[in-house]
């Protein structure tokens, strides 16, 4: 269903104008209140009136994660702190958390476009939806709890952790709603399954989960074993927290980003120029509508495309593809750009491999090499040395021609690579260590 | 007339060979007859052991990749020309052997050879029709 029947099916036109209009006010805004942004764009000689078309974004520089940690903690803010009504902040990987505020029509603003997600998921007053994203500074819990309260449906705020609790009351409350990330959904059925509970026996018909990376392949093996479609939902606190873009139940095919709040571009990570529509890079985005921390063209490192094609769903906002990986991951090997992900999404496909693998770079004389170890387990493991070697050229030969890079594949044994605990040691670089062009 | 062989997955890494063994004697099992084929990244270990399930449990709780495999094990006249004679009956047939080792100890006169085919069955008939002595298992693992 779609919440907002004017917003989210304006045509193109309309809406571009809808967002130049919102992009010169401001940015006209910022200039005059965020001493940061005004420093920036005289260094740059660009004055807010020079803005007469979208395309003159290109002119505006870039915003990145560093600058919100040099004017730390409310330097970028745009509003005094009478008007700010709500702190959340990210978790810093290198000590301080990045903050970022809200004022009340702010949060009207994430409500609502929470509201239309939840919308998108097929959900309206008289459900009842579980959400078990972290209640706190991080902006998943609250972010679905007041939209899931605009909306008009109940919520269960029960946050993480406590997962057979959680189980309980997804039997006894029977919601019809299950919001965490997806990681976090497969550990509940399989909690479920030592404790005899089969997920597709319960109340649950849709899943929103994000927050993290996911596949593909794990959204049917969600759906498999809770019994609901899986959808997914993108957003980062920097921008307003989850939100910025979700799946539609109809189509499942893209996020649709919020444009008329959100205006997306996609970049070369390494010339830092605009790429065409459909080509694959990194997610720029410049708030149009946020009024204590907006951002101009803020780099998010994820990398995705974006389809400007309208869905089949009615809704005229650009789909986002997955999240394919993080740009801070991107080699460059022998000049082609290479994402961890994508050799991930490989050996998804080569049966009695594991998705565990570390990538280890190097070089040899002036030429880059890349090794994949991966892990073997008992389902190909083979006493004979030629079946094993076999596996080993399969694999360089599916990545060679995915990713037009050649590759030595290293088997290793099973449990032998570090987890995925975050920031898990995919990538080994041993071209930075001895002192060559990273 | 098959024996069951382990075989183990080792990494090339300083240590994993002695790891193995170190297990195995730990939990009373002992190796009759061992082969380790190695490449430059990884080596696979098949071995013969007395108790084969305990053996392959116990590897496999230790984070072992373990994999079982049919081979044969036949008696070889312990004199010159003795190997040959079987090889030349098995190549004749045109049965290709995978890989073969040596038992450490000898039965009576003779040596016991383990072999692995691609056509397991086809080369127990052909031999046994060479009559050519092919040991059951049970007799292999109390050897």
């Amino acid at each position: 269903m779609i919440r907002d029947q004017y917003y989210e099916t304006l045509p193109r036109e309309e809406l571009e104008a809808l967002q130049l209009r919102r992009l010169q006010a401001m940015v006209e805004r910022v200039y005059h209140l965020v001493p940061f942004y005004r420093q920036r764009l005289d260094e740059v000689g660009f004055k807010p009136e020079f803005l007469r078309t979208l395309a003159d974004l290109d002119h505006l520089p870039f915003t990145i994660k560093q600058d919100i940690r040099d004017n730390y903690p409310f330097g970028l803010f745009a509003v005094p702190m009478e008007q700010v009504v709500r702190l959340h902040a990210s978790s810093g990987t290198t000590g301080k958390p990045t903050p970022v505020g809200y004022t009340a029509r702010d949060l009207e603003t994430w409500g609502e476009l929470m509201a239309r997600v939840l919308a998108a998921a097929g959900l309206h007053r008289g459900d009842i939806v579980h959400v078990a994203y972290g209640y706190g500074l991080f902006t998943g819990g609250l972010g679905f709890h007041y939209g899931v309260e605009r909306l008009g449906a109940a919520v269960i705020p029960v946050s993480g952790g406590q997962t057979r609790r959680q189980i309980m009351l997804i039997q006894d409350f029977a919601p019809n709603a299950l919001c965490c990330t997806p990681s976090f959904a497969l550990y509940l059925a399989e909690v479920g399954q030592q404790m005899g509970v089969n997920f597709k026996d319960t109340s649950l018909r849709v899943g929103i989960f994000g927050a993290e990376p996911w596949s593909e392949a794990m959204r049917q093996e969600i759906e498999a074993r809770l019994g609901v479609d899986a959808l997914d939902i993108y957003g980062l606190s920097e921008i307003m927290g989850p939100g910025v873009g979700i799946e539609c139940l109809q189509a499942k095919a893209g996020l649709h980003l919020f444009e008329d709040h959100f205006l997306p571009e996609i970049i070369d990570p390494v010339t830092l120029e605009r790429l065409p529509p459909g080509e694959t890079g990194e997610l720029v985005i410049t708030t149009l509508t946020k009024e204590a921390f907006p951002l101009i063209r803020y780099r998010t490192r994820d990398v995705t495309s974006l389809d400007y094609a309208p869905c089949r769903c009615g809704r005229t906002h650009a789909r986002m593809s997955r999240i394919k990986g993080r740009s801070d991951d991107m080699l460059i090997i022998r000049g082609v750009n290479v994402f961890p992900s994508q050799i991930e999404s490989v050996l998804v496909d080569v049966p009695g491999v594991s998705p565990h693998y570390q990538l280890i770079v190097d070089r040899e004389g002036h030429l880059d090499t890349l090794e994949v170890a991966v892990e073997v387990d008992d389902t190909v493991f083979s006493d004979e040395v030629k079946q094993l070697q076999k596996l080993a050229k399969t694999i360089e030969g599916r990545i060679k021609d995915y990713l037009t890079v050649s590759v030595k594949v290293r088997l290793v044994e099973p449990r032998t690579i570090p987890r995925s605990e975050g920031k898990a040691q995919r990538v080994i670089d041993r071209r930075q260590q001895q002192g060559g062009k990273p | 007339m098959k024996v069951e062989q382990i075989s183990v997955f080792l990494e090339n890494k300083a240590g994993r060979l002695a790891e193995v063994t170190r297990c195995l004697g730990e939990a009373g099992i002992n190796i009759r007859a061992l082969s380790l084929a190695d490449t430059t990244d990884f080596g696979i270990l098949r071995l013969i052991v007395d108790k084969y399930d305990a053996a392959r449990e116990m590897l496999k709780a230790k984070g072992f990749t373990v994999g079982k495999t049919e081979v044969v094990a036949i008696e070889v006249p312990d004199h010159p020309g003795g190997l040959a004679q079987v090889l030349a009956t098995l190549a004749q047939a045109g049965i290709n052997v995978e890989y073969m080792y040596a038992f450490v100890q000898h039965s009576g006169k003779n040596a016991v050879i383990i072999f692995r085919f691609d056509n397991l069955d086809e080369a127990i008939s052909l031999l046994q029709k060479a009559g050519i002595h092919i040991y059951q298992g049970e007799e292999v693992y109390k050897l």
